[in-house]
């Protein structure tokens, strides 16, 4: 197994982190402010250099729709509805059609940095809840009332000792089950954003500065609400940034009123950290619950997704290629549309995956048919896989974890031999 | 230990105002006076309780039916819109619950009484995860809460843990005994479900650690079965869910004549009087209003307190006042999100009618989104949504995070200015915020400000405001 150390050979946590940063900072008493402006974070190598990027999607994908099974003799017949409008789908395998809002992400599906996993769920069944369907993909046990309070992710963290707490990101307004649990994750939403004038920012820090858990938390806040300001180039020009290193202050606006930052923002912000020393970050989409005029939401849904996968491929530039990007959603959908030219909550459902770390070009995992016979309950697609045992072999081989850890800590009771391994 | 007023003001209320009717409390006594006497607030600023709320339920599954039963496209097109109206109107409830929460909060001369309704609501959480449901917290709260926070501890117990809300919640509405009428028929989709059983043992009584075993947890959840409700009339016993025969908990049997009510009352009640509840309630109690790691004997007080009263909470309280520990100057404990917009809230003395100023509809909707449920998800509170049925973190690692500061930076200011546009003068806003042992670095910083918007979010974001 990898051993979680800097280059230093030294472990590090983030109260570490800060007060290395700082340390000439301090000496400067209270304009320490000034120093995460000035001294860019640097880190010595993580404890790993693959980056696995989780996204949920939240609402339940219809996974029928995302990878179409056009060669399926019931397909059609099931879906024509929703496709009777719409463009026509995007070939793949000839037995499987992609949905035509996925059309920027054809190139990297020719060169094998995207594939799919069909017909498969967590073990959720019947009731068909978001709410605990959800629960039960971020917590990844077998069912809820062995659920714990904790996520996979967290516990797969928690297995690794000496981890640093910038590790791991939550990124969004989104307090993600996934990643909560003992192991410590940052969690940083992009849109967090203070105008406040360099004289405001001092002030600020001198009433925190008898406070050190006060003054730590704000110090780094500052220097993430910093690294976005730079990088983004939005909210400030050169100018204003060389301004505010002068001045030690921080006059960082707003860009988004106060509303939830876009998914743009969020994989902005996520590509900036794996670039660093961050290696793993998770957050949600939503939209995906398409009862009715489906067309138009999977549009939007899938544009999102899109948005997502391409911001962080163009941003992450080299580091793509050991990068993994899971997309993963609580269920699938009905097989046959409904009165509404929409889907139901179903049961099993498609897993897509995107980055130049895993083989894709293909998609993985058997297909159980439409038959009405072959359908779980005679109305959704019949799940073959457990897409935890996906979401484990993917990290076994990103990460170097045993087997055994992930089936009994992180996964506890499941069978990886289920999955093939995914990672180059 | 001498009483101070300020400092209990803080520590038991939602913080000082600057308004001189709203003087804080003289003595312990006059504490638990106030919260002994009529609950102004609940007539001033009234919110919807849960047998009002209920109406909405009933609608919304008559809807739901017809919906069903549609023949045509039209009537389920139809049937769908009133649905969605229905849901509207609900999340339009919610939101103006949360302003009158808040307003509860700032108008008070009984902050406690505030507060232990905040305490138990979170200690008994409860969700609807469905439709117009989700949005029942605070009626739950209202109805199953506020009013038993003086009493025993067995009757809020009872009250929470049996309320539709928590059936839902918890799973425990359709929990169907292995070898009841409803599972011997075989009418499908019937199980145990040991949700609620768990969680009442884990959480809710004993406390995780608390000495129980799967078997009992087993046990009390056939105990359970039967205690359910309908829309229609609330709380419901249907015999025909309930596990026949008797049912042993941590060594005490219960039943094993026909199945009723009154065992699980009798179950509740034990749990309730249990040594390890005991300890349970009086440690989280004294995390929650004293300190993270509490000292050790005030918690032996409270303890001792609650087994020489069966468990009455007033008499809990009456010790978290007067013991020496609960006058400790250094401030501890991190006010969490929505309590310290409250505070804040208070300290600003934010009119009620500023609530109507903010137009009708819609737009007094994205007030309330805009001002406190964005914010409050980013300082990782989103308003009555906590992840699990434990409630909120009581840590504070778990709030003072780069994000959790940034977010209660950000709104300190930018929402004062549109609560109350004639903002004070920091000058005078440190005094009557913070009292008269605001730190110097604070009160400096007040002066300093360039501006009075950033000079009143430098008090309200000094640790000195954020802690209690």
């Amino acid at each position: 197994m990898t051993q979680p150390a800097n280059a230093n050979g030294r472990t590090l946590n983030r109260r570490d982190f800060l007060r290395n940063s700082l340390s000439q900072g301090a000496l400067l008493g209270c304009s320490a402010a000034a120093s995460p402006l000035l001294t860019p974070v640097t880190w010595a190598a993580g404890p790993w250099d693959h980056r696995l990027v989780v996204i949920i999607l939240r609402g339940g994908m219809d996974g029928l729709d995302v990878l179409r099974p056009v060669g399926d003799p019931d397909f059609a017949t099931l879906r024509a509805p929703l496709l009777s409008s719409g463009a026509a789908g995007l070939d793949l395998t000839g037995f499987h059609q992609m949905h035509p809002a996925l059309a920027p992400l054809l190139p990297l599906w020719r060169r094998g940095e995207l594939g799919f996993v069909q017909a498969v769920s967590t073990p959720y069944r019947d009731k068909r809840s978001h709410f605990d369907g959800q629960d039960l993909l971020e917590a990844g046990t077998a069912d809820l009332t062995a659920a714990g309070r904790d996520g996979w992710l967290n516990r797969m963290l928690q297995t690794v000792p000496g981890l640093s707490g910038q590790t791991a990101f939550s990124v969004g307004h989104d307090n993600m089950l996934l990643l909560r649990g003992a192991a410590d994750v940052a969690h940083w939403s992009p849109d967090v954003a203070l105008s406040l004038s360099p004289q405001g920012a001092r002030l600020a820090e001198l009433v925190m500065h008898d406070d050190p858990a006060f003054h730590d938390a704000f110090l780094e806040a500052q220097q993430l609400m910093l690294a976005r300001a730079t990088s983004d180039g939005l909210a400030m020009d050169a100018a204003a940034a060389d301004m505010m290193m002068e001045q030690g202050g921080m006059a960082v606006t707003s860009q988004t009123d106060g509303r939830p930052a876009g998914i743009e923002a969020i994989a902005h912000f996520t590509a900036e950290r794996l670039r660093e020393e961050t290696r793993i970050a998770a957050f949600s989409i939503g939209g995906w619950d398409t009862h009715r005029r489906q067309v138009r939401g999977m549009d939007q849904a899938l544009g999102s997704l899109v948005q997502a996968i391409e911001a962080l491929r163009t941003d992450l530039g080299d580091v793509w290629q050991k990068t993994a990007v899971v997309a993963m959603t609580e269920f699938g959908r009905t097989a046959r549309a409904n009165g509404t030219d929409g889907t139901d909550h179903g049961t099993g459902g498609t897993m897509m995956f995107a980055g130049g770390a895993l083989r894709g070009g293909r998609v993985y995992g058997d297909w159980p048919g439409l038959s009405e016979a072959a359908l779980y309950d005679r109305r959704d697609v019949m799940p073959l896989g457990d897409v935890r045992a996906y979401a484990g072999q993917i990290m076994r081989g990103l990460f170097g974890l045993d087997r055994s850890v992930i089936e009994t800590q992180v996964f506890p009771g499941v069978d990886l031999a289920q999955a093939p391994a995914l990672h180059l | 230990m001498t009483f101070d007023p300020i400092l209990a003001e803080k520590r038991f209320g939602y913080g000082l105002s600057p308004i001189a009717e709203l003087a804080p409390a003289t003595s312990a006594a006059e504490v638990l006076a106030r919260v002994r006497g009529p609950d102004d607030m609940a007539v001033r600023f009234p919110v919807e309780g849960f047998s009002t709320f209920r109406e909405r339920l009933k609608t919304a599954q008559a809807v739901q039916r017809r919906a069903r039963r549609a023949g045509t496209q039209v009537a389920k097109a139809e049937a769908d819109r009133q649905q969605k109206a229905l849901q509207r109107a609900a999340r339009q409830g919610e939101r103006a619950w949360l302003w009158q929460v808040m307003m509860r909060r700032v108008w008070t001369r009984d902050g406690f009484r505030e507060r232990l309704t905040a305490f138990w609501g979170d200690h008994f959480t409860a969700r609807g995860k469905v439709g117009v449901l989700k949005r029942a917290s605070v009626p739950y709260i209202e109805d199953a809460i506020r009013p038993h926070i003086l009493g025993r501890f067995e009757d809020l117990l009872a009250s929470a843990v049996t309320h539709p809300l928590m059936l839902h919640y918890l799973d425990q509405a359709q929990s169907v005994g292995p070898n009841s009428i409803r599972a011997r028929r075989k009418e499908g989709g019937v199980g145990l479900n040991e949700n609620l059983a768990r969680e009442v043992l884990e959480l809710h009584t004993l406390g995780v650690g608390g000495g129980y075993s799967q078997r009992d947890v087993r046990q009390l959840a056939e105990l359970l079965t039967g205690l359910s409700y309908t829309v229609e009339d609330g709380r419901k016993f249907r015999n025909r869910f309930a596990e026949p025969g008797a049912e042993e908990v941590l060594g005490q049997s219960y039943g094993g004549g026909p199945a009723r009510m009154a065992d699980i009352r009798a179950v509740l009640r034990d749990l309730a009087r249990h040594p390890t509840t005991a300890q349970h309630i009086a440690r989280k109690l004294a995390v929650h209003f004293i300190a993270e790691t509490p000292p050790a004997d005030l918690v032996a007080a409270l303890v001792d307190a609650y087994r020489d009263t069966e468990g009455d909470l007033s008499a809990l309280y009456q010790v978290l006042l007067t013991h020496p520990a609960a006058m400790t100057p250094q401030q501890q404990n991190l006010r969490l999100p929505a309590e310290y917009m409250a505070a804040s809230m208070r300290a600003l003395a934010v009119a009620p009618e500023v609530y109507h100023q903010f137009g009708r509809g819609r737009q007094r909707e994205q007030f309330i989104v805009q001002l406190f449920q964005r914010p409050l998800a980013v300082m990782g509170q989103p308003w009555q949504e906590p992840l699990g049925p434990d409630g909120w973190e009581e840590a504070d690692a778990s709030w003072l995070t780069p994000q959790g500061i940034a977010g209660r930076l950000h709104w300190a200011l930018e929402a004062p200015v549109r609560l109350r546009p004639d903002l004070p003068d920091p000058r005078v806003f440190v005094e009557s915020a913070l009292g008269p042992n605001a730190p110097e670095t604070v009160r400096f910083a007040a002066r300093a400000a360039e501006n009075r918007r950033e000079g009143i979010a430098l008090v309200l974001a000094s640790p000195a405001f954020q802690r209690r």
